[in-house]
């Protein structure tokens, strides 16, 4: 399965994970805490003179990952020019295309090994309640299953188009469920039978 | 052990599936998923703790940067876009959907979408419309009608949870662990 990493090779991608992580958080806290359209729009340049120092094709990925925030876009701009209220206006959208732009920029240039690697250190004080080998072994079974109840589904899917001219809509619903509870017995089964998973 | 594991990693990767297969555009390209009806599911099915577990390591998969939100969104900027209220939502609506199927004795059917109607809207909406209006910087009135255009759409999906789990307690008594 594909990650959001980015496959472009930047500087940014041989910084370590934490140190990205706690600048993005300071640089959010940031964000919020700017009131005026100026500051806003100095504080927005940092993400994207991140994003031009790693290339064109590097900064178009990450442009075209902000696509699902024009509805909100759209709404802020009509709302405020309703109001009359252009500075608050491009306070909002200024912050909130600011902060998603940097928190993608540090997905892009981690890779999902040093992203899970922080994950599992991070939950390492829960030990006593959350064990970090049946942490680790739940994600790995997630990401390999996904692929996996992906073509089941499809296959389901095809089985119905061979027995109706009707779409298969939600009535697949069941059946998927099923299988992924049957799944999930059955690797309970075989972990149990190799040792177990504590 | 094993069994509390494998069901809460593949009920993970089932939220996982059901945003990526079928999708309905609603009105201005407003996405439609059953991504949210994998949240009811985990809860009514699951219970509430393991349902909760599921979905919460669901969106440890998605904040580390598997793009498996609807619409192949994924990593940190999820978290810092208007829906972030919904995501936090997300695995307190499973809990309280698992809770009322878990101690409400009614009929599996009716538990069902009770739990599903109280976690997986009111409980989600609760989390939601605050975590927009803060976002976007409006009123909860603002937000709340921003948040409309979906509230049909999850009274449908609570309604197929129900069926869903219905049907799993007759086919499968033994696998309704929110009940068992």
């Amino acid at each position: 399965m594909l990650t959001l990493t980015s496959p472009v090779k930047t500087w940014a991608h041989r910084l370590p994970a934490w140190g990205k992580l706690l600048v993005l958080c300071a640089y959010t806290v940031l964000l919020f805490a700017l009131q005026t359209p100026l500051a806003m729009a100095v504080a927005a340049l940092l993400p994207v003179t991140l994003l031009a120092s790693c290339g064109g094709s590097f900064a178009i990925t990450s442009l075209r990952m902000l696509r699902p925030l024009w509805p909100f876009v759209a709404v802020v701009v009509l709302w405020h020019l309703w109001l009359g209220d252009s500075a608050g206006g491009a306070v909002v959208i200024l912050r909130m295309l600011a902060a998603v732009l940097a928190a993608n920029f540090v997905t892009m240039t981690t890779q999902l090994s040093q992203m899970i690697a922080l994950i599992e250190g991070l939950a390492r004080p829960l030990a006593p309640i959350l064990p970090p080998r049946a942490l680790a072994l739940a994600i790995a079974l997630v990401i390999r299953f996904i692929p996996v109840m992906l073509t089941r589904t499809e296959a389901i899917a095809q089985a119905w188009r061979a027995r109706s001219p009707r779409k298969p809509g939600w009535r697949i619903l069941l059946p998927t469920t099923l299988a992924a509870l049957d799944d999930a017995d059955r690797v309970a089964e075989a972990l149990r039978a190799r040792g177990g998973a504590g | 052990m094993e069994k509390n594991l494998t069901h809460i990693a593949l009920f993970a990767a089932l939220i996982a599936v059901l945003g990526l297969v079928p999708k309905i555009e609603l009105l201005s390209g407003v996405p439609i998923t059953a991504q949210s009806m994998g949240v009811m599911l985990c809860g009514t099915v699951l219970g509430a703790r393991r349902g909760a577990l599921a979905v919460l390591l669901f969106l440890v998969l998605v904040a580390v940067g598997l793009p498996l939100l609807a619409g192949g969104r994924g990593g940190l900027g999820v978290f810092a876009s208007p829906s972030v209220g919904f995501l936090i939502g997300f695995p307190v609506a499973a809990f309280v959907a698992g809770f009322i199927v878990e101690r409400w004795t009614a009929p599996v059917g009716i538990a069902a979408f009770t739990g599903a109607v109280l976690g997986g809207i009111v409980v989600l909406y609760a989390f939601g419309i605050p975590g927009m209006a803060f976002m976007l910087d409006k009123s909860l009135a603002e937000a709340t009608a921003l948040s409309t255009p979906f509230f049909p759409g999850d009274l449908i999906k609570a309604g197929l949870t129900a069926l869903v789990t219905r049907a799993i307690a007759q086919m499968r008594p033994g696998a309704l662990l929110s009940r068992g």
